[in-house]
């Protein structure tokens, strides 16, 4: 079962991928989406069975892999309790996602490549999820990355596409020199690569240290960091997060699968699976507290200033992404594991929300050009709402709250009951929840509310021409030929946004369910101590003793989240709808400020200057002065001048350049050859 | 097993075939050099078969004494199998490659294709130290022909360099090897293999030894006759260069230098390590800046090689091993990476990166096979190139940590060239008119590519069909190391402090706990 669910992504994917010519472009949709929802069928039986608790752990043996020496490892499946979560989250973001393109890419001549890649990246996650190695885990970390690459720059006629994809790879594979280093130095002191085995042997290394590149260090803390590295650039964490706000330039579904729901939740994912080594080290698990929390900070002061709604929603999911890696810092991996799986709904329906938006308004990503949408689209805008609803931990303690409310809560609580570090982590989640508040509101009130402010979109004013000119855009006039020139004036420059199809308006549907919901339902198996040792059944190294604390934390800290959730409310509502002109008048005050964050920190021109520019530089200083101008000046081209010399004194062979150096270099290989065999024989 | 000469079967077939090809017309001369290579690799799959894994070392040992020290002997270890198979395995698809491409005197090409494969068949299989080395250094004259006279615009330079890097090292490795000659007595290979040569004795050979194998390989700084050779050769020349040729430097550590000189291999491993962390990130970085497909490619090989020679000096089962697996995986991956460039080069005649762009909307298939390859030159998971990078770049980790961060950070520089390559060739608006008119593969061209993909693969997915001829072979060489491996593995040492926590175990690493602490 477990092998039809892993492998049914990839059959599809190579039959969509390699026969499209062969069946058409609606059998490859059908078979990549028919098989997703049938992985997807598969696993909610096993993530319910593991609910239910007669779920038991079991390994799938499918192939021998590799063996040499000690270092072995195989192609395996792995099912418990934590890969469960994952393979719900997994093929149900997926199967909605394949469902939801059938609308969005309609119009793409190039469809059964998307969804050739789409379950090809299906495929590959599954594989990571599923590893009982760390060489097959990183099989999957890479092979997501590959299909990450291959649909950010799916648009490949886009250099800005290509460039995103590539700075994507590039920033993930400096991440994953950490994971390998990590990879080997594991290997060399448990001498295995089998993660159960690692695990059980990791008590045992405590106290123990290792020399890392001339460093005498804690083997535990050198090995989670070096692993955590890798984390690190594939969640997109503060200092290696810079691809991810550009990899929106894939298409919108690619950005709900694999850069919310999905692939950037991997390091989380890996920091839980290995939680018992991270649990060994007091330093490593600060470092990812710290890290994670100063994401989380970092990008939600960036969302606030972004006017590309796809970018802002980017930004959002590294900041909740933040908020996964403390709560895994402060040892909460069940709290980690719950905002991943709660996540997954309300980030892949916000963003399938904004492609919605971005299909209904022609191409146009700018929220300035947005505005008075939710008449238009009700249905978008209302799984919007909800999707925000999420996000913010809307939630009245003890009664009902959306699915971000207690996952959120649960982190902060359990940060704050951690102790140390793990309450400033809190106070700095208490802030972000304000931030994201915040920048969620703007975003829905920009969009939805407020006036029309179309016309100036240049996206707008092609339909619209279109329209009147030659008429070839049909999906967007059919309908509104008759529309009143008198209606302009109004913002809208005649154009007239429709409701999505149902093909993609059912993804959102369900996805709300899931964003309102899910909190609610699974709430006891995530966090609560006892349930949650029993779920989770060792899967992952859960602290019931700290679960439980974090439920006896004062009333305050309970509420201050849900406070700091209507601050910003009241503040997002007060600047985009109430007092329009207070943005900008903020902006104009505090100048500086705003364009550091609109400038996302100046990470991107930092790190162009310090490692792009110097490795081309220094790339043509090695060719240049280097190879041409010493090596072979010195080496192959100095002898010839001097060997020219020589033949033409003794010689006189001009004629044959290359055949004459072959002759003297002949000459003496014989001289030599004869001197040793009369030395020596 | 049998009786029966099916090495000396193999030697014979093409060098009959090429003198067939000197006389034959240029249609007839492809379709008898495409057979005899292809019968060739038939005899390499029966050998293959035949192979005795875990059974004696040496195995379709023959033997005829010719004139004095000097004997026909030859005979396979595992190591020597998959390179063979890797040489026949390439050289049909050589020859398809070549098909249209060449069209001035075919009947010499074919000639110098097939004789190129009797000699490196004969490289790998030779047992007599002397025929090794007549076997190792004819390898050149094909070569050196086929830059020379089938090559680009500047090939006489390239050609001359390529004579004059390779031939200068070799009058040292033959200085040496008689000198062995003289000291053991006898030219047998596998006797010698055994041998323990005094070790001050030791180190000059070695030393002999490294000059002529460091350029072959090639390695940083004798690495400078690659770039041009690969630039000026024919397509096929490329790929036979990088697919084969490169593997005989590799070929000749692991076979000779550190079975033969183990303790100098020990003193002396500072220079290979050193030389190849300078390597992988010096090309690496060159190879970002080229603007010439074939040169970037080359570049390349010298990053992979490095790797190569880096995990050999590992010590250890998984350094050689992978190592060995580079070498294949380099040799299918290299040579399919200049296919792809030989492909739209003989529809463009140019080699310049930027006169492409945009072929994935007229060349889709092209584009597949191209990306594929690529990744497996990044070694990503799952291709041939991530098992060979992985397994080395673990041992070398056991060696040294400096090392294996260094040579890891061609996994990043790897992915930025090689994608920035794809990206201008592939990616992109189709906007120049004769690009636009670029047919996808034709079937021959299908051919090659096909094969070369599903190995790539295989390797990457089961690499035990690889690795388990090789490991016995790779178990004897770590054991004659053994003893004169470095103690204490460098820098990496796992272990606890004694006064600390006394739980039994951790009872791996604590082996090394000796180190340097």
């Amino acid at each position: 079962m477990i092998q039809a669910i892993v492998f049914l992504p990839l059959l599809a994917a190579l039959v969509a991928g390699l026969g499209q010519r062969a069946i058409g472009p609606f059998a490859a949709k059908l078979i990549t989406t028919g098989a997703l929802f049938t992985s997807a069928a598969l696993s909610w039986p096993i993530f319910l069975s593991f609910v239910m608790g007669t779920g038991e752990a079991e390994v799938v043996t499918v192939l021998h892999w590799v063996s040499s020496g000690a270092l072995q490892f195989n192609w395996e499946l792995r099912i418990d309790a934590l890969t469960a979560v994952m393979l719900v989250v997994i093929t149900t973001v997926s199967a909605l996602v394949h469902l939801y393109s059938w609308g969005y890419m309609e119009e793409d001549p190039d469809q059964p490549r998307f969804f050739a890649y789409l379950s090809l990246f299906t495929f590959a996650m599954l594989m990571l999820v599923t590893a009982n190695n760390l060489v097959q885990m990183f099989f999957g970390w890479e092979g997501v990355g590959l299909a990450s690459y291959l649909l950010i720059g799916f648009w490949y006629k886009k250099p800005s596409a290509n460039a995103a994809a590539i700075k994507a790879f590039v920033v993930n594979r400096v991440g994953d020199l950490g994971f390998m280093l990590g990879i080997f130095g594991t290997f060399l002191v448990f001498g295995t690569v089998s993660i159960p085995e690692i695990l059980a042997a990791a008590p045992g290394m405590a106290g123990s240290t290792i020399s890392f590149m001339g460093m005498r260090l804690d083997t535990m803390t050198i090995l989670c960091l070096l692993l955590f590295i890798g984390a690190m650039g594939k969640s997109a964490q503060l200092g290696l997060h810079t691809w991810l706000p550009d990899a929106m330039e894939g298409p919108t579904p690619v950005s709900a699968l694999i850069h919310a729901a999905t692939m950037v939740t991997a390091g989380v994912f890996m920091v839980c699976r290995l939680s018992p080594m991270f649990e060994m080290s007091d330093v490593a698990q600060g470092v990812v507290m710290f890290v994670g929390a100063a994401t989380c900070f970092f990008a939600a002061t960036v969302a606030t200033t972004q006017w590309d709604i796809k970018r802002v929603i980017a930004y959002s999911t590294c900041s909740q992404l933040g908020y996964m890696f403390f709560a895994a810092g402060a040892g909460a991996y069940g709290a980690a594991m719950f905002h991943l799986f709660t996540h997954a709904f309300f980030k892949a329906l916000l963003f399938l929300g904004a492609g919605s938006v971005i299909h209904a308004m022609h191409h146009e990503q700018d929220m300035r050009y947005y505005g008075a949408l939710r008449k238009e689209i009700p249905i978008t805008y209302w799984a919007m709402m909800l999707g925000t609803l999420a996000i913010t931990g809307v939630g009245i303690y003890g009664v009902f709250g959306f699915a971000g409310f207690y996952s959120k809560d649960g982190i902060l609580e359990a940060a704050f009951a951690s102790g140390g570090g793990g309450v400033i982590a809190f106070w700095v989640g208490i802030f972000v929840a304000f931030l994201t508040s915040f920048y969620s509101w703007r975003l829905v009130f920009l969009t939805f509310h407020g006036k029309a402010r179309w016309e100036q979109s240049e996206h707008i004013q092609h339909a619209v021409h279109d329209d009147h000119g030659h008429g070839h855009d049909d999906h967007a006039h059919a309908a509104h030929d008759d529309h009143h020139h008198a209606a302009q004036g109004d913002g809208t420059a005649g154009y007239k946004p429709h409701e999505s199809p149902v093909t993609m308006l059912i993804p959102l549907i369900i996805l709300s369910i899931g964003a309102v919901f899910a909190g609610f339902a699974f709430k006891y198996p995530f966090i609560y101590p006892d349930e949650g040792l029993a779920f989770w059944n060792g899967s992952l190294a859960f602290d019931a003793e700290l679960m439980h604390a974090a439920h006896e934390v004062p009333l305050w800290v309970k509420w201050t989240p849900f406070t700091v959730m209507a601050i910003g409310l009241f503040l997002a509502w007060n600047s985009y709808i109430r007092n329009t002109t207070l943005p900008g008048r903020f902006v104009a005050q505090f100048k500086l400020l705003h364009q550091f964050l609109f400038n996302k920190w100046y990470f991107d021109e930092l790190y162009n200057i310090v490692f792009v520019k110097p490795a081309f530089a220094i790339g043509r200083f090695f060719w240049k002065r280097g190879d041409e101008q010493t090596i072979d000046r010195f080496g192959p081209d100095g002898a010839a001048a001097l060997v020219q010399g020589g033949t033409r004194l003794a010689v006189r062979l001009q004629s044959g350049y290359v055949y004459g150096y072959a002759f003297v270099m002949l000459l003496g290989l014989v001289g030599l050859a004869s001197w040793a065999m009369v030395k020596f024989l | 097993m049998s009786g029966f000469p099916i090495l000396s079967l193999m030697l014979a077939i093409p060098a009959v075939a090429a003198i067939a090809c000197l006389f034959a017309g240029d249609k007839m001369a492809r379709w008898v050099a495409f057979g005899a290579t292809l019968v060739t690799f038939v005899l390499g799959c029966v050998m293959w078969a035949q192979f005795d894994i875990g059974g004696p070392q040496w195995q379709f040992t023959e033997r005829a004494d010719l004139f004095g020290r000097f004997s026909w002997a030859l005979g396979i270890d595992g190591m020597a199998l998959m390179l063979i198979m890797l040489s026949v395995f390439l050289m049909p698809l050589c020859i398809l490659a070549s098909w249209d491409a060449i069209k001035s005197r075919v009947g010499l090409y074919m000639a110098m294709f097939l004789v190129m494969e009797t000699i490196m068949i004969g490289v790998f299989c030779a047992q007599d130290l002397l025929l090794f080395y007549i076997f190792f250094e004819a390898g050149l004259i094909p070569m050196y022909f086929i830059i020379g006279i089938w090559g680009g615009a500047n090939r006489k330079y390239a050609a001359y360099k390529f004579f004059l890097y390779t031939l200068l090292g070799s009058v040292l490795m033959l200085i040496a090897m008689i000198a062995m000659i003289a000291e053991a007595g006898t030219t047998d290979i596998p006797t010698l293999l055994n041998y323990d040569f005094p070790v001050e004795m030791q180190t000059w050979l070695w030393l002999a030894f490294f000059a002529s194998l460091a350029v072959k390989m090639p390695m940083w700084p004798v690495h400078t006759w690659l770039p041009d050779a690969h630039v000026q050769a024919p397509t096929a020349g490329s790929m036979i260069l990088a697919g084969v040729l490169l593997k005989l430097g590799a070929y000749g550590f692991i076979r000779f230098m550190m079975p033969m000189f183990p303790d100098a291999s020990a003193q002396l491993m500072w220079i290979v390590f050193g030389l190849s962390m300078v390597a992988v990130v010096y090309t690496s970085l060159v190879a970002l800046v080229q603007s010439d497909m074939k040169k970037l490619i080359a570049y390349s090989s010298v990053a992979h090689m490095a790797i190569v020679t880096a995990g050999l000096f590992a010590f250890n089962q998984q350094g050689i091993e992978g190592a060995l697996i580079i070498m294949l995986s380099h040799g299918v991956v290299s040579a399919a990476l200049f296919f792809c460039v030989g492909v739209i080069y003989d529809r463009l005649h140019t080699r310049e990166i930027d006169r492409y762009g945009g072929l994935a909307v007229n060349m889709p298939a092209y584009a597949i096979f191209f990306m594929l390859f690529t990744m497996a030159s990044i070694g990503l998971p799952g291709t041939s190139g991530f098992v060979g990078e992985f397994l080395s770049l673990a041992g070398i980790y056991e060696a040294s940590s400096w090392v294996a961060f260094v040579c890891t950070t061609g996994i990043i520089l790897g992915a930025a060239y090689m994608l920035y390559l794809y990206r201008r060739v592939v990616f992109g608006e189709l906007t120049k008119d004769d690009v636009k008119a670029m047919p996808d593969l034709n079937p021959r061209e299908w051919a090659v590519l096909a094969p070369l993909a599903a190995v790539a693969l295989w390797m990457g997915v089961y690499p035990e069909s690889f690795l388990a001829p090789m490991r016995g072979d790779v178990t004897t060489v770590v054991a004659r190391l053994a003893p004169a491996k470095p103690a204490g593995d460098a820098h990496l040492a796992a272990g606890k402090p004694q006064p600390a926590k006394a739980q039994g175990e951790a009872a791996h690493g604590s082996s090394h706990a000796g180190g340097v602490q």
